[in-house]
């Protein structure tokens, strides 16, 4: 039996136990899209569009408020109830700014790259579903835009696209912290994509479909187990079922939405504002759009890939009424706020990372430790449908370790050779590098160039007053110790 | 086709709120020219000409960019592969073994020639 009529078994049986308000609104299924009106796709382009602008218009107001809150300052608080119309009034600021063209850019790629970042944004959220299917105006139809049999590779295609916006935005603005960042921006969103993408396999190995209202379906039951005679059910969330394809997920979102720690291309203590550097006006608005929509887009996949999308979390879920008509949108609207929760308390709490230590994360931690996952749950899977012929599994496990044993045996061998190539200071040479400074300085870590930071010159005193080193630096010790006296003195 | 209509519906709204913003941003602001304001960013020097798009850049992102095509390409043969695996059973496995195992030789190669070093 396919997998997709064993999900649809599943919901029959389900629904038939529930009640007769259950049975009236069932789950729905891929071939519950396509017959909407006119007039519900316009209602629901509308509703998508709007909630999008306002999810954008709340988050960053939430956003300001908690790390307010977290760096013990209050936030904005001056416009409306809470500070709320904040955002909205900084929203209608922006146009009201002067919208700058510099003289050396491409024009049109200039004006392109923003509606081609803030497009794709918007439109990845079609296929999130925000409910079972309701009643409107004597319609029955699912609270959800479109489904289609590839739902989930629209979001990573319009994810791409986005990409473009980027480099366009970069390329066509003929300034060096434009190129650079747009550089790095895709780079990285390409590097987190496969890691992405790859979280996503073992869910689709679970649900058998990339639709998302199949794989919110096949989140409804977990498996049952027996216990002193009383049914219970497994969780049911492939959160929990696949915990480290949830954990890569979480972590890739972040770096594909460029957010802290992750935020490199935009880490403005070097490249000041990277790709919309020379962006004014409401382009760079459509950008800064784009960034929180595509936010939400990730928070709400996440809710619906792994945490069951509308379904309602187990004590309410208890209710029989908690998973038809309007109140699976309170659940899915919980779990889409908690997750954008989470990437506020991240910039709250996590410094910046260094950008080798982001592409090495995303290369050579998650994509090889999504692939050996995905290998993983896949023979497992095979062992427990079929069991038998074992000993291939086994043989077939055992050489992928090998493998991957061997790999890492030659990248901490390539680590060592290197270390030793920049010849890595024994104790005999540890002295040696800094007599000049004096024997009290810090040692610096070798390999790298670093000046000495300290020197008397930087600090205003000419090394015309003496020659030597020492001297100076005594010169200098009296100075600040009588600075510092004065400071605590006043 | 009736299944992509809702999202070309919303591609059509996303666009025309793009365009219409632009355009309006363009049409309030205020127009205030000035040779400074004009030339590229720079921290207060004259801005070094660039070529358009900015000159030469590092080839690091060029791989990278390389790379991406390889793992995306193993990417869309996973998803099908995915969804199929139950009727496939064990022959997809097997087979899907022997490919994962020959993209993760290419990505030994460039990992151990320092293909994903940065510096």
């Amino acid at each position: 039996m396919s997998r997709l009529a064993w999900a649809a078994a599943q919901i029959h049986g389900e629904s038939t136990a529930r009640s007769v308000r259950a049975l009236a609104a069932a789950d729905p299924t891929l071939s519950s899209f396509g017959h909407d009106t006119w007039w519900l796709i316009v209602l629901k382009v509308a509703f998508i569009f709007v909630f999008l602008l306002l999810m954008t218009l709340f988050s960053i107001w939430a956003e300001r408020r908690i790390v307010g809150r977290m760096q013990q300052r209050p936030g904005p608080n001056r416009a409306g109830p809470f500070g709320l119309l904040q955002p909205l009034l900084d929203g209608l600021k922006l146009p009201l700014k002067e919208d700058i063209i510099p003289l050396g850019v491409d024009k049109i790629l200039f004006i392109l790259a923003p509606i081609i970042s803030a497009v794709p944004a918007l439109v990845s959220f079609a296929i999130i579903p925000f409910g079972p299917e309701v009643s409107i105006f004597h319609h029955h139809t699912p609270l959800q835009l479109a489904d289609l049999p590839v739902a989930v590779l629209l979001v990573l295609a319009m994810s791409s696209m986005g990409v473009y916006g980027i480099v366009l935005a970069g390329w066509s603005s003929s300034s060096p912290y434009s190129l650079l960042g747009a550089l790095r921006s895709s780079a990285q969103v390409i590097s987190y994509e496969i890691a992405m993408g790859l979280s996503f396999v073992a869910v689709f190995l679970y649900s058998g479909s990339l639709s998302t209202t199949a794989i919110v379906s096949a989140q409804a039951h977990g498996g049952t187990f027996h216990l002193f005679g009383a049914v219970g059910h497994y969780p049911s969330w492939f959160a929990i079922l696949l915990i480290p394809s949830f954990a890569i997920y979480l972590v890739t979102m972040i770096g594909e939405t460029n957010r802290l720690p992750f935020d490199l291309p935009e880490g403005e203590g070097e490249i000041v504002g990277g790709f919309h550097t020379e962006y004014s006006s409401m382009k760079f608005a459509l950008f800064y759009l784009a960034e929180y929509i595509n936010m939400t887009t990730v928070a709400g996949l996440a809710a619906t890939l792994f945490l069951g999308g509308w379904r309602a979390p187990w004590p309410i879920s208890v209710w029989s009424g908690a998973n038809s008509g309007w109140w699976p949108m309170l659940w899915f609207l919980a779990k889409v706020l908690i997750l954008l929760f989470g990437f506020f308390w991240l910039r709250g709490t996590l410094p910046r990372i260094r950008y080798d230590q982001l592409m090495a994360l995303g290369w050579k931690v998650l994509i090889p430790g999504s692939l050996v996952w995905i290998m993983m749950i896949a023979t497992i899977r095979v062992w427990r449908r079929q069991g038998g012929s074992t000993a291939l599994y086994i043989v077939g496990g055992f050489v992928l370790l090998l493998f991957l044993g061997i790999v890492w045996v030659w990248e901490t061998g390539a680590e060592r050779r290197q270390a030793m190539l920049a010849g890595v200071p024994g104790d005999e040479q540890a002295a040696e590098p800094d007599a000049g400074l004096g024997a009290d300085q810090p040692r610096q870590p070798q390999g790298f160039p670093v000046p000495p930071l300290d020197l008397p010159h930087y600090h205003g005193i000419g090394v015309s007053v003496t020659d030597h080193p020492a001297a100076g630096r005594t010169l200098l010790d009296t100075g600040t110790t009588s600075n510092s006296k004065e400071v605590t003195g006043a | 086709m009736s299944l992509y209509v809702p999202i070309l519906v919303l591609a059509a709204l996303s666009a025309v709120f793009a365009v219409f913003s632009i355009v309006m941003g363009s049409l309030a602001g205020p127009k205030r020219w000035n040779r400074a304001k004009l030339s590229a960013y720079e921290c207060g020097i004259q801005p070094t000409p660039q070529p358009l798009g900015g000159g030469r850049f590092p080839i690091k992102y060029y791989l990278t960019a390389m790379l991406f095509i390889v793992f995306d390409i193993e990417i869309i043969f996973l998803y099908p592969w995915a969804v199929a695996f139950d009727r496939l059973g064990m022959f997809g496995l097997v087979e899907m073994v022997l490919f994962i195992v020959t993209v993760l030789v290419a990505f030994a190669y460039v990992w151990r020639r320092g293909g994903l070093e940065w510096d």
